[in-house]
């Protein structure tokens, strides 16, 4: 008996072809639906008129909130809705569909499967619609940047993109945190969808708050952090590299507060089939 | 009419199991509105000038308002109910049995919706007690009367119209598309987003034109005194004229919906 010697790849590799398996699934799902992939950007380009439609009519009436003026809020609104639209097509529907996978107890063949079953749960499926969106979210920010006479140099730009990976991997860390509730109750599925309070949260300007409000949701939610860091780095408001130590700090904290929660939780997790 | 009450006892009982999502939506709710609130204290702290005819005070109780008004009244889960009974054939045994389908989704849109509010009166009711300072007294006598009036058209508005685009299930494979545009629209011209009298009038008076204002503007405003007079019964009139346009064109809408309808599973 001689067995064929086991090709040996290295771990990154071996994730990377995973996940090219899997992205290559999710455009060819995505593309037997066409008119309904259409329909959903039309509905995510409706949502992001609203959100402009209301900083538009607060604008009607007053010239500036706190230190902000219209098209700087109109550039955060820009990168709040870019960095949540890069979120909701790499994470979203994986997490929304988690406690199905716990209910119905397809979760535990992911977990038998030689592979990390955080990576596997949380990278399944691709939404590409939302990267079309994101292109949406980065034409407002042009525009409101000629608006604002600003050319950001290279160097912003680069420091604006990692931001924006610090700030998805924060709405990532804590809606996996939410997401893991789903290991103690079933019922609990509006949690997931709640997390859109947060996001309405990201794109209003951080002046406009103070006290308690301010704090929690910069320390302890840190969704003041999310988008208005990126957006003052592009405007040049950042004094300090303070604010964006902090944003990338908040990131890693809340990665690891919520693998130490999935760990705790897949250990007292007793299978929901039979 | 006895199973009618059946229906609605089913419907406490269904909707109570969702207790907990209902809590969690209604607290969640709460801090993008509390943000919203927020933002405006900073803008009326920024000048001297009132925003459209609103106070602070005025412009923190008419958040609350719709707060309030959305809690008793919004469409939850009825309409994504009625087009999964659409697609699944649960529709087929409405056909046989001598029950009608469109009583029977208004008995269970009232038993959700008092649910709901029971759920949600603990959150709303602390938020609302906290602001109490801003939250300013109803207008006046009329306005007394009139608010629970519009708000009770204003919820079987939303149902009608809300029954009605569900409805198109029969012709579409997905409509979940079609209802979040629908919300969207509703959201911004019902006046969720910012009050409308604040909007340049031209934009008003052409939104005025539309069912939206119906679900939700108008009965805030009749709190806050901003309509009264002739006005007042003029809105309420074309109220209840759109409500009982929608209650055809829900009738219409099904009757061709049926003769399409062939039961797929059921």
């Amino acid at each position: 008996m001689n067995a064929e010697p086991v090709k040996q790849i290295s771990l990154p590799r071996r994730y990377a072809a995973i996940y090219g398996a899997l992205w290559r699934n999710s455009v060819v799902r995505e593309m037997g639906f066409k008119s309904n992939f259409l329909l959903w950007i039309v509905v995510e380009l409706l949502w992001f008129a609203l959100q402009l439609c209301f900083i538009g009519v607060v604008y009607l009436h007053t010239d500036h909130i706190a230190t902000w003026t219209k098209w700087q809020v109109v550039l955060l609104v820009g990168a709040s809705h870019f960095i949540q639209q890069l979120f909701q097509a790499v994470f979203l529907s994986n997490l929304v569909q988690f406690s199905e996978l716990v209910r119905t107890g397809r979760l535990d063949f992911m977990l038998l499967l030689p592979m990390n079953t955080r990576f596997l749960v949380s990278l399944r499926v691709v939404d590409l619609g939302g990267f079309v969106n994101s292109i949406s979210a980065l034409a407002v920010m042009g525009y409101a940047a000629r608006q604002l006479h600003l050319t950001p140099s290279a160097g912003q730009v680069l420091g604006f993109l990692c931001l924006c990976v610090a700030g998805i991997l924060i709405h990532y860390s804590l809606m996996f945190l939410l997401t893991s509730v789903a290991f103690w109750t079933v019922r609990a599925q509006g949690i997931v969808w709640g997390y859109y309070s947060f996001f309405n949260v990201a794109r209003l300007p951080d002046a406009a708050f103070k006290g308690f409000f301010k704090a929690f949701f910069t320390f302890a939610i840190p969704m003041l952090l999310v988008a208005n860091v990126p957006a003052k780095l592009l405007l040049n408001q950042l004094r300090s590299p303070g604010p964006m130590l902090l944003l990338a700090g908040m990131g890693c904290a809340c990665f690891v507060i919520s693998e130490l929660f999935w760990r705790f939780s897949l250990r007292h997790y007793t299978s929901a089939s039979a | 009419m006895r199973k009618y009450w059946h229906v609605i006892k089913i419907g406490f009982e269904n909707t109570l199991v969702y207790r907990v999502n209902f809590l969690l939506r209604a607290g969640f709710g709460l801090i993008p509105l509390l943000a919203t609130i927020y933002l405006w204290r900073t803008v009326y702290g920024g000048q001297a000038t009132p925003v459209g005819g609103y106070s602070l005070a005025g412009m923190i109780s008419y958040y609350l308002l719709v707060t309030i008004v959305d809690t008793l009244t919004a469409v939850n889960e009825d309409d994504w109910q009625i087009a999964a009974d659409i697609k699944d054939g649960n529709i087929s045994q409405f056909l046989l049995k001598p029950i009608n389908y469109l009583t029977y989704r208004l008995c269970l849109f009232f038993s959700g919706k008092i649910i709901f509010t029971v759920v949600s009166l603990v959150p709303v009711g602390i938020f609302v007690f906290c602001l109490r300072q801003y939250m300013v007294a109803p207008a006046g006598g009329w306005a007394l009367v009139c608010f629970p009036l519009s708000t009770l058209l204003a919820a079987l508005l939303q149902f009608f119209m809300s029954y009605t685009l569900a409805l198109l299930a029969f012709w579409l494979l997905e409509v979940s598309t079609v209802i979040f545009m629908a919300f969207a629209l509703e959201y911004l011209a019902g006046g969720h987003v910012f009050p409308l009298n604040i909007l340049p009038p031209a934009l008003e008076q052409a939104l005025n034109c539309t069912p939206f204002p119906y679900v939700l503007f108008f009965p805030v405003s009749v709190y806050l005194g901003q309509v009264h007079g002739a006005d007042l019964w003029r809105g309420l009139g074309l109220q209840a004229a759109w409500l009982v346009f929608f209650y055809l064109l829900a009738r219409a809408v099904w009757r061709r919906g049926i003769r399409k309808y062939s039961a797929a599973g059921g």
